[in-house]
């Protein structure tokens, strides 16, 4: 009788653990997004109100974050993984190569997945240290941290703002291939809909990115 | 060589089985002995190709607990010839309802063959080839099949009955796939080890048996010897001796070649099939010929301008000076007369000076008439692959203008080594399959029997008549000290060693074109006592050129195309010289044997039944020397012959 | 058209271990109706009469079926011209003057043997892990005792047309495999023959395939639009589906 081997030390399993990591935090963008959205209110204590919550949850944001991180590591050092065994399977590279052009999905966006990856881990990095660990500026007395300020602040450095925009177009490159890929990963395609999933994904990658964009933006020209 | 007295030896006996035909192969495997389960596997056999025969067979031998190895010329056993087959197989399952049976299918194998072949070989062809068809689809072969999920049969070559089953336009790689899947099969049981990138270049037998087989590694030019207690054949035909035909480049004649030159004989060599839709050649240059599927004669009208020298294009020639030969000469078939007629008439027209296209060797095959009746749509349905080809290698665009160039081509040779009832050779332990023996097919081969012939012999002929012969021979100890292995070793190692590194000033390329050409002409399509006698003393000039003004390049102990071609060379020019000399002997026309001087009023082919019914087997005497030749008379007990008429 | 030059840069390399380089090499007088390995033809049949030790290529059936030859032509596996096979690229498609280069199949489960042939036995190793029907020969039951709807029959041909070239494998930047064992774990997924051993079928080819060293599946696609016979890479989703239900199930 043959062995039934753990999923995760195959090439398949990897890929399905690599998609549904990918998924998750693509679903964490998506809320990420909407509750940044807070900050276009005329009223700035809707977003601190918003940021509060969160952070007066207690255990509970710190399972939420635990989970995020594991799900984070596990994406980041699956796909470290993938890519290593990746180079090992074709030690020696083309003297030309080409693209073969439609019906592949081979884009810029797809052989550069580990490094927008990368850049958008950097990004992640620096997003948390700015904002996540920062206290309000010392003229406004509050005990609470004003959030908001810290954000409307932030976003009139044009190092900033521009840096934001790079590392969101990037971001927006990661999920143009991850989207489709994701799916194609679990096994989840047919010939009439998976065209459609692919222009969902391009959608929503420019969907996700124009609307993080939008923000630093807005408060750059307000 | 000389060859106006031809040396007569015993007449041979192909051991058919008496009783009526019916019951000729359950008694055989009735009377027949069996090697038991737990001695099976004290058994060896070697298995030399692995096409359609040779695969089925690996895998059923591997299947049943023998020990296989088996040799294969490519990097993988997918990649044999057998996969380039389109058409079909057929099978008498009468599953159209149409009134076909086994008895049917034999009577139109035995009559296409033009009564040269064995009536007892071809009933049990057609007998097995219902199991065939049960077998693949078990294995996941995916026939074409009707929308309510029975399996979908068509009209192959003329045939009055719908038997051939076919998987698109590929159903020899479908085959093949299913038979290369089982042996792989037994490849991970570890029943069958395959060596593959070998060639076999010699035969060891030993106290009358075959022994083994002497193989060169075409990767590190390594001569390795292997011993087994049968060795089984299946390396196809030898149509590439004429350098251009629809073979692969890799196909050659030399494991047979070979065979023969260690005593087994060579049968109806001249039987060659020539195919009439095959793209024309279109340069010196040319490396092969690729062949569209017979099944566009079904819908296309083949005709030359009336005049000669026409430089019209093909629409601009109004339909008064056009020439539908075919339909013409042929008023009942028209453009579906058998293979060999309409290859030999559009060679006629060609001579005539009517030939189209920059070589004048071209004929139309015109679809325009079907493309008006029945509509674009429907020719892109049955043809749009065909279509697709013929633009992609001529550059010209059928659908525009849907008239396309055509000649014929080798595509399959009849002829092999001579082989018994069970599928041996007179040499015991020596067994030929499939396109390599010459049993069933006669002097012509029906469209879709290739292929159910190499899947007959194979999967359910070898695994009983091999378990007669081991059973009885019993499991002897394997070696290759043996001094006929270290004396063939010799040999090779020699006739390599004299050719590697030869500075004359032709090619093997060079040469293999002039000895094709030479073929083609005098040898081809259309054979009398004078071109065979110039082919007959043309081929010993090549021969002297071949050993005196080659050039071959690198060295032994790597990869060497050049040196592969260049020993395959000479095996080409010795059968060259059989396959004339047979030719010669053979003044009668049957089947794909066309002699001018036997022809009937009309042109037509004139069999001489009185003189030339038998199978003629040659045995080797040594270089140059002429064979000795023994003849299998051949008795016709059920189909009684009668003149082939296609009018 | 006019006969054309080409200048044609060639990968060289001598043995397994030994070092590679691309070489230039030129080409005259080539008729536009030749085809990219007739033009090959020539070029050795040069460097044999030079005297050299001409380029070590592969092919056989030279119809696009056998799969045997195979190239990286202008960067692209088989060529610019898509669902074509390396032996069906014409010269035609080609300008007068232009510099073609010419590579192998590149891939660590393919190891080079010489110049631009390359062993694909990773391949085999893989079917015999359960490309096939677990049944021996003899005892089938009658071929039409078992229908299978048309449809069905023809999606599981799409997949089993694949000819084993390996360009999926050298197209893809990863080296994967997936459409190749795709394809034949597919083949048989959809039919009703091949469903007793689906489970051991994808299981073991699918471990055989991740032995050998091909890469990880990124779902570039390149492969699909390289392939000879057009396989969809729907075909890997399907092993993937098939995968996961005899793993976890």
């Amino acid at each position: 009788m043959y062995e039934k081997k753990c999923i995760l030390w195959t090439t398949i399993g990897r890929k399905i653990l690599l998609a549904l990591s990918g998924l998750a935090l693509f679903f964490f963008l998506i809320f990420h997004l909407l509750g940044n959205l807070t900050l276009f209110m005329k009223n700035p204590d809707i977003f601190n109100q918003y940021a509060r919550t969160l952070e007066n949850m207690g255990i509970l944001l710190y399972i939420a974050e635990g989970i995020l991180i594991l799900t984070f590591l596990v994406h980041i050092v699956d796909a470290i993984l993938v890519t290593l065994e990746n180079r090992k399977a074709r030690s020696m590279p083309y003297y030309k190569e080409a693209d073969a052009g439609k019906p592949s999905h081979k884009s810029l966006a797809s052989k550069t997945m580990i490094y927008t990856g990368i850049l958008v881990l950097i990004f992640m990095i620096l997003h948390i240290k700015m904002f996540k660990f920062a206290s309000s500026p010392a003229c406004c007395g509050s005990k609470e941290r004003n959030l908001y300020l810290i954000v409307s602040q932030a976003f009139t450095d044009p190092t900033i703002v521009a840096g934001y925009c790079l590392a969101l177009i990037v971001l927006g490159f990661h999920l143009r291939h991850a989207f489709f890929s994701a799916f194609q990963s679990l096994g989840i395609s047919h010939p009439r809909y998976t065209p459609y999933l692919d222009k969902l994904g391009i959608f929503l990658a420019v969907l996700i990115a124009g609307g993080f964009l939008s923000i630093p933006i807005w408060f750059f020209i307000r | 060589m000389i060859y106006d007295t031809i040396p007569e030896g015993t007449p041979l006996n192909g051991k058919v089985p008496g009783g009526p035909i019916e019951k000729k192969w359950q008694n055989h495997k009735a009377s027949i002995k069996l090697v038991s389960p737990a001695n099976k596997k004290k058994y060896t056999v070697l298995v030399v190709g692995s096409g359609l025969a040779g695969a089925s067979a690996a895998a059923s031998l591997g299947e049943m607990g023998y020990n296989v190895k088996v040799f294969c010329i490519h990097d993988s056993p997918r990649r044999a010839h057998s996969i380039a087959a389109q058409g079909g197989i057929n099978a008498a399952k009468n599953y159209q309802n149409d009134n076909d049976s086994v008895w049917r299918l034999f009577s139109d194998t035995v009559k296409g063959g033009d009564f040269r072949a064995r009536e007892g070989n071809v009933y049990r062809l057609a007998e097995l080839s219902m199991a065939i068809i049960d077998q693949c689809v078990a294995q996941g072969v995916p026939f074409a099949r009707e929308y309510g999920g029975f399996l979908a049969n068509r009209s192959f070559g003329g045939a009055l009955v719908s038997r051939t089953f076919y998987a698109r336009g590929q159903t020899g790689q479908q085959l093949l796939l299913g038979a290369y899947g089982s042996m792989m099969r037994q490849v991970n049981t570890g029943k069958v080890q395959i060596l593959p990138k070998r060639e076999m270049l010699d035969l060891v037998v030993s106290e009358g048996k075959a022994k083994g087989i002497v193989v060169r590694n075409l990767e590190t030019g390594q001569i390795e010897s292997h011993s087994g207690h049968a060795v089984i054949v299946a390396t196809g035909g030898y149509s590439n001796l004429y350098f251009l035909s629809t073979n692969a480049k890799n196909s050659n004649a030399s494991a047979i070649w070979r065979c023969h030159r260690r005593g087994a004989y060579f049968a109806n060599p001249c039987f060659a099939q020539i195919h009439p839709t095959c793209i024309p050649v279109h340069g010196d240059y040319q490396s092969k010929l690729t062949l569209m599927s017979e099944s566009l004669r079904n819908d296309g009208r083949v005709w030359v301008p009336k005049a000669k020298d026409d430089k019209r294009a093909p629409n601009e020639i109004p339909e008064e000076e056009r020439d539908y030969f075919l339909e013409r000469r042929y008023p009942t078939y028209g453009n579906l007369v058998p293979r060999d007629v309409a290859s030999r008439n559009a060679k006629m027209v060609c001579d005539e000076g009517r030939g189209v296209g920059d070589t004048k060797r071209a004929v139309y095959l015109d679809l325009s008439d079907s493309m008006k009746k029945f509509g674009l749509k429907y020719i892109e349905e049955q043809y749009g692959n065909l279509f697709e080809m013929y633009q992609r290698i001529t550059g010209e665009d059928p659908y525009s203008v849907p008239v396309m160039k055509i000649y014929p081509a080798l595509h399959y040779t009849m002829g092999g080594l001579w082989v018994d009832y069970n599928l041996m050779s007179n040499i015991p332990g020596l067994f030929v399959l499939g396109e390599a023996n010459f049993s069933d097919h006669g002097a012509n081969r029906l469209g879709a029997s290739a292929l159910m012939q190499g899947l007959c012999d194979g999967y359910f002929v070898i695994p009983y008549t091999i378990g007669d012969y081991l059973a009885q021979t019993g499991a002897g100890k394997l070696s290759v000290e043996g001094t006929e292995f270290k004396q063939a070793e010799q040999e090779i190692q020699e006739s390599i060693q004299k050719l590697v590194g030869k500075k004359g000033k032709k090619t093997v390329l060079e040469l293999h074109r002039e000895l094709g050409l030479l073929m083609w002409n005098q040898v081809g399509m259309g054979r009398n006592q004078n071109s065979l006698r110039t082919a007959l003393d043309t081929i010993p000039q090549l021969q002297k050129e071949y050993q005196e003004n080659l050039i071959v390049s690198g060295d032994a102990n790597h990869w060497n195309k050049d040196l592969e071609c260049a020993l395959r060379l000479w095996d080409y020019m010795e059968l060259a010289e059989l396959l004339s000399l047979d030719a010669l002997h053979r003044a009668e026309s049957c089947g794909g044997h066309f002699r001018e001087e036997s022809q009937t009023e009309e042109g037509e082919a004139l069999r001489q039944d009185e003189k030339f019914q038998y199978v003629a087997a040659w045995e080797y005497q040594g270089q140059g020397k002429t064979p000795v030749l023994h003849k299998e008379p051949l008795e016709f007990e059920y189909i009684k012959p009668i003149k082939r008429s296609y009018k | 058209m006019k006969n054309c030059n080409f200048k044609i840069l060639v990968w060289r390399q001598k043995g397994p271990q030994e070092a590679g380089k691309m070489v230039p090499y030129t080409v005259h007088d080539i008729s536009p109706d030749m085809s990219f390995l007739e033009m090959m033809d020539i070029l050795n049949e040069d460097i044999i009469k030079k005297g050299e030790d001409p380029i070590a290529i592969d092919s056989d059936c030279r119809e696009g079926i056998c799969g045997t030859c195979g190239l990286i032509i202008q960067g692209i596996a088989h060529g610019t011209r898509q669902k074509t096979c390396t032996c069906q690229i014409y010269m035609r498609d080609f300008k007068d003057g232009e510099t073609i280069t010419v590579e192998p199949f590149r891939s660590s489960a393919f190891p080079i043997i010489k110049d631009l042939v390359v062993n694909r036995s990773s391949m085999d190793r893989i079917i015999a892990k359960g490309g096939y029907v677990s049944n021996n020969i003899g005892g089938a039951p009658d071929a039409n005792a078992m229908p299978v709807s048309k449809e069905i029959a023809e999606l599981s041909l799409d997949a089993s047309s694949c000819i084993g070239c390996g360009a999926c494998v050298a197209s893809c930047p990863n080296s994967s495999a997936a459409l190749f064992t795709g394809a034949k774990i597919s083949q048989y997924a959809y039919l009703p023959q091949g469903a007793p051993d689906r489970k051991k079928r994808v299981l073991e080819m699918v471990e055989q395939m991740d032995k050998e060293g091909f890469g990880n599946c990124s779902n570039h696609g390149e492969c699909e639009a390289v392939c000879p016979q057009g396989i969809k890479i729907l075909h890997i989703a399907k092993m993937r589906r098939e995968f996961v239900k005899a793993a976890l199930l």
